[in-house]
């Protein structure tokens, strides 16, 4: 295993070691997503075939899981709707919190701004747990628990360290002359950044964006805590399978793949953009 | 970062404070505010089944926190939990990231496919484990066993901690692999040459060379990771519910337990500060890693 990081230069060859290698790493790429594979498999299962001692890895295919995770009753739909408000509502909030506050650390620098900064991304590091009991009081006393306005607010709070970081760092990618030049022609700080780095800046804005959208869909503290039915997302919803319900295999698993399908697709196309964010640029 | 030196020169002044200022205000009004309560809160007897006997308390939430088995039993797990998963996610994400740093077929699927649990909700993952993995009747594990001929393992009931490590861990070790495999492919390719030339050999090729550039990266692997394992509850929550007794029981469940159920806001508030006291010492360096950087990049 530690042979591995000189295969792709001339001077060592890849024969029979390398092929083993080779089988080795896809192997285990297949054994960490079997897991995620099982649970698809499961979904498409009859109750009968799901909840056996002897697992069926080859059976006729059923949609009849799904079709019962998504009839009225469920409340699929309602968990649904939350979750999207939700984790889009944060992560619009968050762009709009985190651009203009980048565009000045990154176009304007000084100590006050690398500061702010430090100290923006230091709060991402105050464990949820350290403010659960405040913020629920507070929430109660102000109706906002159990409401998407409430819960959009604490996911805002949850990603805008690491979205003011990335926009920062997609910013500071620019060459700070365009910002001078559009000074020099007479545009405003508000012109400035709509016209010229906004449109620059777009496919880091969207990276941005996704992640925030996949940490958010993913979070479950926070709505576990401070929703329990209005604003209650898919994490909560799935959550009650746990007892109960969890005896329903094939539909527990129809729900489960309804709940992490888009993300983990999503997550795919967003591997780089994680370490990114997630770093705060201490790897690159 | 290829911002030139004139980034520090503006040719006018930019509102920056009013620029910054939503979202400092939002992170003071969600943050900083309620942390300060929650230290407020742990010094006060304030239990929500009796509001009106509510008043200044001293170190009296910190005295009852110090002398509850409890605590003592959720710190130990916590840090159990932290110390077990960082070993198995660093150890098996730096020998994936190796493993998947080669070209061979489908490099780009595989390394895909080992990542995805990453992406899995942490509820969904605890569930799928908890079900489908780790029943002791039909779950996949036990059938395994029966068929290998052994008896299948109650794990949930017999090792339960164990088993929330193994879902930490596989939710995690793609984490580590996904930033450890971005580090090493930061790695100087002629400083690989050069002792390839002097005839070093695999083993310290990964010696001297990988793992010494590697170091910075394994430290923020760390970092990150024991702030989020310290935090852990999705997968406690959705699976063993902290126990059976108080086997599984961590710090931020301790918090919720005794906030939500035994409506305790000084116990659970001093508590909380706990959690907070142990998730700043990995951040303090952290941080000061990030700050670092952050110089470093502004003087280029």
């Amino acid at each position: 295993m530690t042979a591995s990081t000189v295969d792709q230069t001339p001077g060592r060859k890849s024969g029979f070691g390398g092929t083993l290698l080779t089988l080795l790493a896809w192997v285990i790429g297949i054994t960490m997503f079997f897991p995620i594979l099982w649970v698809v498999l499961t979904a498409l299962k009859t109750e009968q075939t799901a909840f056996s001692m002897t697992p069926t890895f080859i059976f006729s295919p059923t949609l009849e899981s799904f079709k019962s995770a998504l009839a009225q009753g469920s409340g699929y739909w309602h968990y649904a709707l939350n979750s999207v408000i939700t984790a889009l509502g944060s992560t619009l909030v968050g762009l709009a919190l985190a651009i203009p506050a980048a565009y000045a650390m990154a176009f304007y620098p000084s100590k006050r701004t690398d500061f702010t900064l430090v100290w923006m991304v230091s709060t991402k590091f105050i464990p949820a747990v350290g403010v659960l009991i405040p913020v629920f009081l507070v929430y109660r006393s102000l109706g906002l628990l159990d409401t998407r306005l409430g819960l959009t607010m604490l996911f805002t709070s949850m990603n805008l360290p690491i979205m003011v970081w990335m926009v920062y760092s997609y910013f500071r990618d620019i060459p700070v002359d365009i910002v001078e030049a559009a000074s020099i022609d007479g545009a405003s700080t508000a012109q400035t950044m709509f016209r010229v780095i906004l449109p620059l800046a777009l496919p880091g804005l969207a990276s941005t964006g996704l992640l925030a959208l996949i940490l958010a869909w993913n979070e479950s503290f926070w709505s576990l805590t401070m929703t329990d039915y209005h604003a209650a997302t898919l994490a909560v919803y799935t959550a009650s399978f746990k007892s109960g319900e969890g005896l329903f295999w094939a539909r527990l698993s129809a729900a489960s793949v309804m709940t992490i399908a888009p993300i983990v697709v999503l997550g795919w196309f967003a591997q780089r953009q994680m370490v990114r964010g997630l770093t705060f640029g201490a790897v690159k | 970062m290829s911002a030139p030196p004139t980034n520090a020169s503006p040719k006018r002044r930019a509102p920056t404070k009013r620029l910054m200022a939503p979202s400092v205000l939002f992170l003071l009004v969600w943050m900083i505010v309620p942390l300060a309560m929650t230290l407020y809160y742990s010094l006060q007897d304030y239990n929500l089944m009796m509001p009106d006997m509510r008043g200044f308390a001293g170190g009296l939430s910190y005295e009852l926190l110090f002398t509850d088995p409890v605590f003592w039993d959720a710190l130990l797990n916590t840090l159990l939990l932290v110390v077990t998963c960082l070993l198995i996610t660093v150890v098996a994400g730096l020998a994936l990231a190796l493993l998947f740093n080669r070209t061979f077929v489908g490099r780009g699927i595989a390394r895909t496919l080992a990542i995805s649990p990453f992406f899995v909700m942490p509820v969904v993952t605890g569930l799928i484990w908890k079900y489908m993995l780790l029943d002791p009747v039909y779950g996949l594990f036990s059938w395994v066993m029966r068929s290998m001929g052994f008896e299948p393992i109650e794990w949930l009931s017999s090792y339960p901690l164990l088993s929330v490590v193994m879902m930490i861990s596989w939710e995690w070790t793609p984490f580590a692999l996904l930033i450890l495999l971005t580090g090493l492919q930061s790695l100087p390719e002629d400083q690989l040459e050069a002792v390839r030339l002097d005839g070093a050999n695999r083993w310290q090729e990964f010696r001297h060379i990988v793992l010494p550039h590697l170091g910075q990266v394994l430290y923020v692997v760390v970092m990150l990771e024991s702030i989020f394992f310290l935090t852990s509850f999705a997968e406690i929550y959705a699976t063993t519910s902290g126990g059976p007794g108080t086997a599984t029981t961590n710090l931020p469940y301790y918090i919720y337990l005794g906030a939500f159920f035994q409506y305790d806001i000084g116990l659970s508030s001093a508590a909380a500060i706990g959690a907070v006291v142990l998730a700043n010492i990995c951040a303090i360096f952290l941080i000061r890693f990030v700050a670092g950087n952050l110089n470093a990049g502004s003087q280029r």
